[in-house]
C-alpha cells in the first residue's frame, strides 16, 4: 500500500490514472455529466406507477426524457457497457436491473463475456483475479 | 457525556438484506456468511448502544444525479427504507437521534468540515443491511441512528485521509454531548467488489485482509492509500471502504480488535466486518 501524504493532488494526473483501469469506466464528472439524464430517467422507476408505465409502452416512456436515439437505444436493449460508456452508472441502471426483475449478479453478468452461469461460477472460486487486471498501460 | 465505545466495519450488500427478508440466512451459500455475524449479534445485544452513527452511501436512493453532497449527516427524527426497484425492504423505521445529530453537525461545521444537512430522507441498503446484519429481525430497531452519507459514487469522492480526519472530528463532537450516551460508530461497504464493466467481478481476498490488518493496527497508513489503489486492487465498488476509515479515525491511535470474519463471495462481493474498540 503505498502513500504520500503530502503531496497536492493534481487533478490532470488524477482524472487520467482513473482511465487507465481495464474493462472500467470509472464515473468521472465528465461522465456524470454527460449520462445525467440516462441516470435521472433509471432513477425514476423508484415507484411502482413508474415502473409499470415504462413496462407498458418503454419507448414512450423514454421519449418523456432528455436522452439521445443512441442512449434509448441502449436503454431497449439493455446494453450496459453502451450505457455506461454514454454516462449511465450503475447504482441508477440498477433501478432498470430490478425493474426486469434481474438479481445484482445476473445484470452484472451481461457486462462480461460470460453467461451468468460461468460468472456465478467465477465468483464461487474466489473471483475475477487482480493479478494482470490493474492497468492498461502497465499490463500489470 | 457521550462516549464512542465501538466500531463496526461491515459489508452491505443488498443480497443480504435479502436472506434476511426471505429467511434464508442459513442455507448453504449465506450461511458461511451469517454464521460469521453470530458473534457480533450476541455482542450487541449484550452492548445495548444507545445511538450508532452508521457511515454509508447512498446508491441513487435519497440523493439522485441533481445534488452530490461529499458528507451529509441526517439530522432528521426517523427514517423510511427507500423504494430502489423492488419495493422497500419490509424492516421497521429508522429512529434518528435529531439532538445528538445536530450536535454533530454543528460542531463538524465549526470544525472545518461542510457538512450537508439532511432532515427528511429514505435510507437504502447500504444503511439497513447493516442493521439487519447486528441486529436481526426485530419489530423495531433497539438503537437510535444517525446516517452519515459520503459521496463514493460521482469522482472525486473524498480522500481516505479526510475520511479518517471526518472521524476524528465525529469523536470530538460526540465527546462534547452532555447526555450521557453509549454511541457505537459503523462504516459500511465493500470489501473489494465491481459491479460493472469487462472487469466486474473482481475480488482481493489478499488486499482486503491487508486493509483488515491496518485497521487492527496501531498505524495511520490506511488514511493515506490512494484512490488509484482501492480501484486497481479491489474493484471500482471497493472504494466504499474509504468508509470504513471514518469509523477506524474516530477510535482514536490504538485499538482492541474484538472480532474479524471474511467470506467470499456474496453476490458480485467480498463480505468483511470487523468489530474494534478503542484502546487506552
Amino acid at each position: 500500500m503505498t502513500c504520500d501524504k503530502h503531496a497536492q493532488t493534481d487533478i490532470h494526473e488524477y482524472l487520467a490514472e482513473l482511465e487507465d483501469i481495464p474493462g472500467t469506466r470509472v464515473f468521472t464528472a465528465s461522465r456524470a455529466r454527460k449520462g445525467y439524464w440516462i441516470n435521472q430517467f433509471a432513477m425514476s422507476l423508484m415507484t411502482t406507477e413508474n415502473r409499470e408505465s415504462f413496462k407498458t409502452d418503454e419507448r414512450a416512456y423514454l421519449d418523456r426524457w432528455k436522452l439521445s436515439d443512441e442512449a434509448k437505444a441502449a436503454v431497449l436493449r439493455r446494453d450496459y457497457n453502451a450505457l455506461l460508456d454514454l454516462g449511465g452508472n450503475v447504482y441508477f441502471l440498477s433501478k432498470l436491473f430490478s425493474t426486469d426483475g434481474l438479481s445484482f449478479a445476473e445484470a452484472v453478468s451481461t457486462m462480461t463475456d460470460m453467461t451468468f452461469p460461468e460468472y456465478r461460477e467465477m465468483m464461487l472460486r474466489g473471483g475475477r483475479p487482480a493479478q494482470g487486471n490493474r492497468s492498461i498501460k502497465g499490463g500489470y | 457525556m457521550a462516549r464512542i465505545t465501538a466500531g463496526v466495519g461491515s459489508s452491505h450488500v443488498p443480497l443480504l438484506g435479502v436472506a434476511v427478508d426471505q429467511g434464508k440466512t442459513r442455507d448453504d451459500y449465506f450461511g458461511p456468511i451469517f454464521a460469521g455475524y453470530d458473534w457480533t449479534r450476541s455482542w450487541e445485544e449484550a452492548e445495548k448502544p444507545d445511538v450508532v452513527i452508521l457511515v454509508y452511501n447512498d446508491h441513487a436512493s435519497a440523493f439522485d444525479a441533481n445534488i452530490i453532497p461529499t458528507f451529509a449527516i441526517g439530522c432528521g427524527e426517523n427514517y423510511k427504507s427507500a423504494d430502489e426497484g423492488w419495493g422497500p425492504r419490509p424492516v421497521p423505521d429508522v429512529e434518528g437521534h435529531a439532538d445528538l445529530a445536530w450536535h454533530i453537525a454543528q460542531c463538524l461545521i465549526l470544525d472545518d468540515f461542510d457538512m450537508t444537512i439532511i432532515n427528511e430522507m429514505d435510507v437504502d441498503h447500504g444503511l439497513t443491511v447493516p442493521l439487519s446484519m447486528m441486529f436481526g429481525q426485530p419489530d423495531k430497531w433497539p438503537c437510535k441512528v444517525v446516517p452519515l452519507a459520503v459521496n463514493v459514487v460521482t469522482y472525486p469522492i473524498p480522500s481516505g485521509n479526510r475520511c479518517w480526519a471526518l472521524g476524528e472530528a465525529i469523536a470530538r463532537a460526540v465527546q462534547s454531548f452532555p447526555e450521557e450516551l453509549n454511541v457505537q460508530i459503523w462504516g459500511t461497504g465493500g470489501m473489494s467488489h465491481q459491479l460493472q464493466g469487462p472487469r466486474a467481478g473482481l475480488l482481493n481476498r489478499e488486499w482486503d485482509n491487508r486493509f483488515l490488518d491496518l485497521l487492527e493496527s496501531d498505524s495511520e497508513e490506511a488514511r493515506y492509500i490512494p484512490h488509484i489503489e482501492y480501484l486497481r486492487e479491489t474493484g471500482s465498488e471497493g472504494i466504499e471502504m474509504v468508509m470504513w476509515l471514518v469509523m477506524r479515525g474516530a477510535l482514536g491511535k490504538k485499538v482492541k480488535s474484538l472480532h474479524r470474519h471474511y467470506h467470499i463471495p456474496c453476490s458480485n462481493t467480498a463480505i468483511g466486518h470487523l468489530v474494534l474498540e478503542p484502546a487506552a
